[in-house]
């Protein structure tokens, strides 16, 4: 054997070892702290892979933060048990756009940043004030550590003794079957689902974005095994900005699923969400600035689709459609009454993305999501048909070498890569991808 | 001096040997194991593989049930009351006679249902596979489901209806046969003897408060109520009564004990027409319990 040889033999050995060390030091696995503590279970009885919630942890929320049994007020617990979680992400990243306007040339060229930064701090606080009365806040900063209310609500649970009747009211996550802020991807890129924060091209709408948590009065209601579920809430148009800047505009949001057993594949889920709200597109001033609660012009947009979770053994799908419309007054950024450009018409779009996890075991799975979003109807006749148009892939796998009811910690390494047609400053399209290494933590 | 050292190594050598067997005695071996990972359930149509489960088992019981089924997971210490031991092949909530094994169905009921008053929660949004193959997972933990064979089912006459003269009945029955003792006069879990219950590993265990809460431990309906009487709750000191009470005085204490309970029901109702208050402890012996 020549020394070449005997050098990669030894490499591959020591790869091997490596893999095997990975693979062996794979047992058992835990939960989120807040809750993990309070009932003494390990994080994988409620993730099917951190944060990402499984049938069991799904009923959990549902039934308020309460497993049912006689343990759930705080009264059983210790006093000095504080459900408090603290989470962030030190990371190294790379980011790197093909074409970024620049003064220097006048021209564009590509950008690419890496090193190593940090993302923002989520602490979360919630459980149970007494039986049946659940709370939730998470106060998120940005890595500048502003913070802001990302949630804050309180829930009456179960009222006259069922679990059809949940009642909640404050800023919430959005009943999305398919968590966005229990992704399993972090990275620029491929850490939010682009399908839940879709604007097109020219349109100024940001209220239809269901990935945002809102402001509002959400009922909802489960069968007693969480199978069915449903729900309706009312919500502000304001995008879940405090202080009511809007015009005093609402938007309902409906969600419902239904899980039912396929043999020894798994429990399935499919169901639908639609979105249906108005909003201002013009505002009264005062030197210049809009005044709070001074929006008028008020114009309609929907979101609506289909989503689902399928198991087939290790692994699982999830799969969420959409087919979004704004008004022509959005989608031309026309203040209300207009006049409207010539031939303005509603945008109108379609996307879908399927997520797809391999969960060796709790302690680690593989990632991957495709999603896709095409305009069907651009605002403006004329307009390229495909403008705006998006396609993002991202893989990437997150490792808890340990996991116990205390904390949580995961290796998490991420690619993604995104592009929209048309978006670069000269109108051709925009490509940018993220590399990232992090350690995201819990405690 | 070469004897002694002769002797004393023999004496070692013989506390290994007994400390091994012991340690081969007290848990399975990976041969009995991989035996036992053959162990099957059988819920209707559905047939549980203790095999398929070793993933399940470990993402959701472990941490309580321990790796080695023995109650010793990592929280356990945190738990009150400890979670079950399932090498002992002993379980509360049973459809059959004391000292019995349970019916697969009853583990796969435990399962879906919870366990009231303790950290075992409702595991119903798990699959009915998935369950039936924790039920074959929790008896391969023990040797007695490869020599014993579940006991039989009690039988559970139709519910009669609930008439004044029963509540009294059932009233005479709980003083007959002491259950105050335990759970107190007035059915508060506060009896004379309830501060030296314990169970059958020698820890602390307090007795069912009926003024708190529509659950029992087993149950919540008026046959799961009969049924914890007559099979009664195996590892506790709550004996059955099959041999000392008769089905229709067991249904009197049933409706009695509905009585004693926050919610509306038809037997509070009757309870407060009829002006029957919790009664004073008797002074009649009570007959022994079947152990």
């Amino acid at each position: 054997m020549t020394s070449a040889r005997k050098r990669l033999a030894s490499s591959l050995l020591l790869a091997s070892f490596f893999l095997l060390f990975l693979l062996c030091s794979i047992s058992d696995a835990n939960a989120l702290p807040a809750f993990a503590r309070k009932y003494g279970l390990r994080c994988s009885a409620c993730h099917e892979a951190w944060p990402m919630l499984n049938y069991f942890g799904q009923k959990f929320k549902d039934n308020g933060y309460q497993l049912m049994n006689d343990r759930d007020a705080p009264i059983w617990q210790n006093n000095g048990y504080w459900p408090v979680t603290m989470r962030i992400t030190p990371s190294w990243h790379r980011e790197s756009t093909d074409k970024v306007a620049i003064d220097q040339s006048g021209g564009q060229q590509q950008i690419t940043a890496h090193g190593f930064d940090v993302g923002g701090l989520d602490i979360l606080s919630g459980g149970t004030l007494d039986k049946n009365i659940s709370f939730l806040f998470v106060l998120s900063s940005d890595e500048n550590a502003a913070f802001h209310f990302e949630s804050v609500n309180a829930r009456l649970d179960n009222l006259f003794g069922s679990p059809w009747l949940n009642v909640k009211m404050g800023k919430f996550e959005l009943d999305n079957i398919v968590s966005e802020k229990r992704g399993l991807t972090l990275s620029a890129n491929g850490g939010g689902f682009q399908l839940y924060h879709f604007v097109p091209v020219g349109d100024n709408n940001f209220l239809g974005q269901i990935g945002d948590n809102q402001f509002g009065l959400e009922w909802m209601g489960h069968s007693a095994n969480d199978r069915t579920r449903i729900s309706a809430a009312l919500l502000s148009s304001t995008d879940g900005n405090p202080d009511l800047p809007g015009s005093n505009s609402y938007t309902g949001f409906f969600a419902g699923s239904h899980a039912f057993e396929v043999g020894k594949l798994g429990t399935q889920r499919v169901g639908f969400y639609a979105m249906v709200g108005q909003a201002p597109t013009n505002f009264l001033t005062s030197g210049g600035e809009p005044i709070a609660g001074g929006g008028f012009g008020n114009k309609t947009f929907s979101r609506e689709g289909f989503n689902g979770i399928f198991y087939l053994g290790k692994l699982d799908f999830q799969v969420v459609t959409q087919h979004g419309s704004d008004n022509a007054f959005f989608a031309t950024s026309t203040a209300a009454p207009g006049p409207l450009p010539t031939g303005a018409r509603s945008a109108v779009w379609n996307g879908a993305f399927l997520e797809t996890h391999y969960v060796y075991n709790p302690q680690l799975v593989f990632i991957q999501r495709s999603e896709w979003i095409r305009m069907s109807q651009q605002a403006i006749p004329g307009t390229a048909s495909n403008l705006g148009n998006i396609d993002n892939y991202v893989i990437g796998y997150r490792y808890m070498p340990f996991m116990t009811s205390r904390a949580g910690f995961a290796w998490h390494n991420e690619y993604s890569w995104i592009r929209q047609r048309g978006g670069a400053p000269d109108g051709t399209d925009l490509t940018s991808n993220s590399l990232m290494l992090g350690f995201d933590f819990d405690f | 001096m070469r004897r002694m050292i002769a002797n004393g190594s023999l004496v070692l050598t013989a506390v290994a040997v007994v400390a091994l067997c012991s340690l081969s005695w007290a848990q399975m071996t990976e041969a009995e194991e991989n035996q036992r990972l053959g162990m099957e359930s059988h819920i209707g149509k559905l047939t549980g593989h203790a095999a398929a489960a070793k993933g399940t088992y470990r993402r959701y019981c472990v941490g309580c049930h321990g790796v080695l089924g023995d109650g010793e997971g990592e929280n356990a210490q945190w738990i009150d009351p400890k979670p079950r031991n399932f090498t002992l092949g002993i379980f509360k909530c049973r459809s059959t006679t004391t000292g019995t094994l349970p019916l697969d169905s009853d583990l796969f009921d435990t399962l879906g249902r919870g366990l009231d008053s303790s950290n075992m929660p409702s595991w119903n949004p798990l699959s009915a596979q998935d369950r039936a193959d924790l039920v074959a997972y929790v008896k391969h933990f023990s040797a007695r489901w490869v020599t014993e064979k579940p006991g039989t089912p009690i039988e559970i006459p139709p519910k009669p209806e609930v008439t004044a003269d029963r509540l009294k009945a059932g009233q005479a029955v709980f003083q007959k046969v002491e259950c105050w003792k335990c759970h107190g006069p007035t059915g508060m879990g506060n009896g004379p003897s309830a501060a030296t219950l314990t169970d059958d590993q020698n820890r602390p265990i307090q007795a069912y408060n009926f003024h708190d809460g529509n659950r029992f431990k087993c149950g919540t309906s008026d046959e799961d109520l009969y049924r914890i009487f007559m099979t009664g709750l195996d590892g506790t000191p709550m004996p059955s009564w099959s041999d000392n009470i008769k089905p229709d005085e067991a249904w009197d204490l049933v409706f009695y004990l509905r009585s004693l309970q926050p919610m509306k029901s038809k037997e509070k109702e009757i309870a407060r027409q009829i002006g029957l208050k919790p009664g004073a402890p008797s002074a009649a012996p009570a007959p022994a319990p079947q152990q």
